[in-house]
């Protein structure tokens, strides 16, 4: 290691300061700490509370919110739409997987006031009981839960899955990285490791993920 | 607004950031939300080579049908990190960024020089847990490894960061010289200044050859790395070779590499010369070395 120290070149490049970056202040009073560890917490600067606008499941949603307030908690204590679960809260256990603008990501790590505009769609969207999507109808017939605490990160996700691999998003299994993707058992298990099953329900998820592609095929 | 308080943070992905703040690990007074100021597209360079905006998400990068011919090495790195879900949020110089996953740093408990300097380093301490921590690039006062699965890759394809400052200067920096080694001050990490940004990544021209990524872990995805090898080889037996999982930052030396024809235990001799590691670890330098020369075979096939 030979830290060379590379210097500063001055071009007027102004990509950021002035551009649409927004500021969030972060401190008051919701989920997270008010005291750091690794550092005293400090008065926060500029505004803690923002106006949002999202349009969750094809419904416009303005909410007022602690810039700190995860799209998680937004959806669940604010838009009172409980379908989307709180499991680890850090990203480990994707029971918090929701698509925003069509790609899954874990709602817990993710601030609400981020989302200006983006387009949210939780498991309340996919479909209701009379009237199931395919995956959910799938995971009822070959039960693909046990206590069902995952079951709606598990169903976003699983349709996701098939959707990326569609895409011809490759995965760490994919043989061949140029060769259209394949739907298999094993590009499904490693798709899905962000989401976990404590209740090990995986078995039966894999039959109804299958089913589903089965008859999208 | 970022130079001018040192409590502030660029916030891109908030995929690490978020995790670290609920932890009271990070606990910025301020966020600067970056989305949005574009740095989001991957462009040809004039020598033939490729720059990653800042913001290109892990998922995009890695499924970019140019990284994914002429890179293949860091596709494979990408899609051995994180999750699915993870991977479409985090982004290019998140990654770089990322903090490490040292149970000692993610336990507020615990003594930890890194997010605590000077109260101590627990994991070098009797008993401690650190079977997953560095080998080499440590130092007394730290053992932490850096995770990143794409910064292999990059190291090994000799990928140069760019960064602009509130003022709008910039600069280039070799991802070489990004890390810092943790020395007496390991909650220093990187050569960046207060208030620096990166803006992209920057790769030179196809190397061509073998690409491989092997990432060694206790479960077959989702997990940190024990060890992960970066491999180029070309049909004349030259190549690269970038370790994961055993330092604070990629590891890679060319007087190893050119070991290269003398197979995997010459290679890793050197590349690991001078390694420190624990009871609990010391398995790594044996691991690195089988690893490679699983890889080394397939290559050659």
């Amino acid at each position: 290691m030979s830290p060379r120290n590379p210097t500063w070149r001055v071009k007027r490049r102004t990509v950021l300061m002035g551009s649409a970056a927004a500021a969030l202040a972060t401190a008051s009073n919701t989920g997270f700490p008010r005291m750091s560890h690794a550092q005293e917490a400090a008065a926060p600067v500029g505004e803690t509370r923002m106006t949002v606008s999202l349009v969750v499941n094809g419904e416009p949603r303005e909410l007022e919110l602690d810039n700190r307030t995860t799209l998680l908690d937004a959806l669940r204590e604010h838009i009172r739409l409980t379908g989307t679960k709180k499991g680890c809260d850090h990203g480990q256990c994707g029971a918090c997987t929701v698509t925003v603008n069509g790609r899954r990501i874990n709602s817990c790590l993710s601030l609400a006031v981020m989302h200006e505009g983006d387009e949210i769609e939780t498991i309340e969207g996919i479909g209701t009981p009379e009237s199931m999507d395919p995956m959910q109808a799938a995971f009822v017939e070959h039960d693909g839960y046990q206590c069902g605490y995952c079951t709606p990160g598990q169903i976003c996700s699983a349709r996701a899955v098939l959707a990326e691999i569609e895409a011809g998003i490759p995965s760490h299994v994919t043989a061949d990285l140029m060769a259209p993707m394949q739907v298999t058992e094993d590009e499904i298990r490693e798709r899905m490791s962000g989401n976990i099953c404590r209740c090990g329900a995986y078995s039966n998820m894999m039959a109804a993920i299958l089913q589903v592609h089965g008859g999208q095929a | 607004m970022a130079a001018g308080n040192p409590a502030a943070k660029f916030i891109a992905g908030g995929t690490n950031l978020l995790d670290l703040m609920k932890l009271e690990i990070e606990a910025p007074q301020h966020l600067i939300d970056v989305n949005g100021i574009g740095l989001d597209q991957i462009e040809e360079t004039d020598d033939g080579g490729l720059r990653i905006g800042a913001l290109v998400r892990n998922t995009d990068l890695a499924a970019d049908e140019r990284v994914r011919r002429d890179y293949g090495v860091l596709t494979r790195a990408l899609v051995a990190g994180a999750s699915g879900q993870l991977r479409n949020k985090a982004t290019t110089a998140g990654n770089l960024l990322q903090r490490t996953r040292c149970p000692y740093f993610y336990d507020t408990n615990m003594a930890c020089n890194k997010r605590a300097p000077g109260s101590g380093c627990t994991a070098l301490m009797e008993g401690a847990f650190s079977k997953q921590l560095g080998i080499i690039g440590t130092s007394d006062n730290c053992i932490a490894t850096h995770p990143s699965d794409m910064a292999i890759a990059l190291r090994l394809l000799d990928a140069v960061v760019e960064t602009t400052n509130g003022s709008g200067a910039t600069r280039e920096i070799p991802l070489e010289d990004f890390y810092a080694l943790p020395g007496d001050t390991p909650e220093v990490e990187t050569i960046l200044e207060p208030g620096e940004l990166i803006t992209a990544v920057t790769l030179p021209a196809p190397l061509g050859g073998v690409q491989m990524y092997h990432k060694v872990r206790d479960r077959a995805s989702y997990a940190f790395a024990l060890v992960s090898v970066a491999l180029v080889l070309q049909d004349d037996g030259t190549g690269r070779v970038a370790l994961g999982g055993v330092a604070p930052q990629p590891w890679r030396m060319t007087e190893a590499e050119a070991e290269l024809p003398n197979g995997a235990a010459a290679v890793i001799t050197r590349l690991l010369d001078g390694a420190n590691p624990t009871e609990e670890n010391a398995f790594k330098i044996t691991l690195a070395e089988r690893t490679l020369a699983a890889m080394l075979a397939e290559a050659r096939g």
